[in-house]
């Protein structure tokens, strides 16, 4: 076999065995969230106001890291729960553009004011991105 | 002795939350398993492309051709490279800082290293993912309202620090 293509299969393997505790965690959780939490309390955090939901949506996504998948499947059955379209694809995109965790390490390498800056925007665009993307899928 | 991935105490946290939700009711413990069962029957196919796709990706995309095309690059190209290159990137995202610094050194500006990283977000390899949790629809705008965001948080950048707001 190809020494490049055994390096891909391992890199593979590795980068998705590497997101299986985590999914395996977060996939309990949500077993665990979904027979303990009442469904009424969705509603409440979330207001049913487009904006609000969506800035809720991404200080959530903003505040958790890791594998974007498991931002997928967490959005996915909040989706189920009710919660809208713009809050959840705001959480999605902040999950993934917004680095809190990460932040130390590219304020070091590429600059304070850079990083501090690019993940204040990023945090924005999450919810304009959102917004957006709620509105044309309504249209669609 | 071998370094144990801080992921598996996540794992573990939730198995004791488990254990001790058992002490309140077994029936409690059994239906959020049945549940969670049901969302692992359910994502298993979809992690099959994923890994395929992930395979491909991995085989085909050099990080070193990556930085090349992204130094080198000119005019709306540039724009161009920094998505593609954001998109094609794969691995934790810190492996990529050390490239991006320099980059950085090399004359590209936080512009373009803005829209690269603001494309990580979009990965090829959970597109199926993707479309099985939102749908066909959702996947497609999502990524093209992220592309043109990218590009217009890029554009800012390149303007902030051409008027010195960035030193």
């Amino acid at each position: 076999m190809n020494e490049k293509f055994k390096d891909s299969v391992v890199k593979s393997s590795r980068s998705l065995g590497n997101s299986v505790p985590v999914l395996a965690g977060v996939v309990l959780l949500v077993g665990l969230a979904n027979t303990l939490v009442p469904k009424s309390l969705y509603r409440m955090v979330f207001s049913r106001n487009f904006l609000l939901d969506s800035f809720i949506g991404s200080g959530l996504g903003s505040v958790l890291a890791g594998n974007p998948v498991t931002s997928y499947v967490l959005g996915g059955e909040f989706l189920k729960e009710g919660i809208s379209l713009v809050a959840v694809t705001a959480f999605l995109v902040s999950w993934v553009t917004v680095g809190l965790v990460q932040l130390p390490a590219e304020s070091f390498l590429l600059g304070k004011k850079f990083a501090i800056l690019r993940n204040i925007m990023s945090f924005m665009f999450s919810i304009i991105v959102a917004i957006i993307t709620a509105f044309l899928v309504g249209l669609v | 002795m071998m370094e144990i991935n801080k992921s598996w105490y996540f794992l573990f946290v939730v198995v004791l939350l488990y254990v001790v939700t058992g002490f309140f009711g077994l029936n409690i413990v059994l239906s959020s398993l049945e549940f969670a069962w049901k969302i692992v029957v359910n994502i298993i196919p979809v992690f099959v492309v994923v890994f395929v796709v992930m395979l491909l990706v991995n085989y085909y995309v050099d990080p070193k051709t990556v930085s090349k095309y992204l130094g080198k690059s000119s005019g709306w190209k540039r724009w161009f490279f920094a998505v593609v290159g954001g998109i094609i990137s794969t691995g934790p995202i810190y492996m990529w800082y050390p490239m991006l610094k320099e980059l950085k050194e090399r004359g590209v500006n936080y512009g373009f290293i803005s829209t690269f990283l603001y494309n990580r977000a979009i990965k090829p390899a959970l597109i199926p993912l993707m479309i099985y949790y939102f749908g066909l629809n959702f996947t497609i705008i999502l990524t093209f309202v992220m592309i043109v965001m990218s590009v217009i948080q890029g554009f800012i950048f390149e303007k902030l620090e051409e008027g010195g707001e960035l030193r």
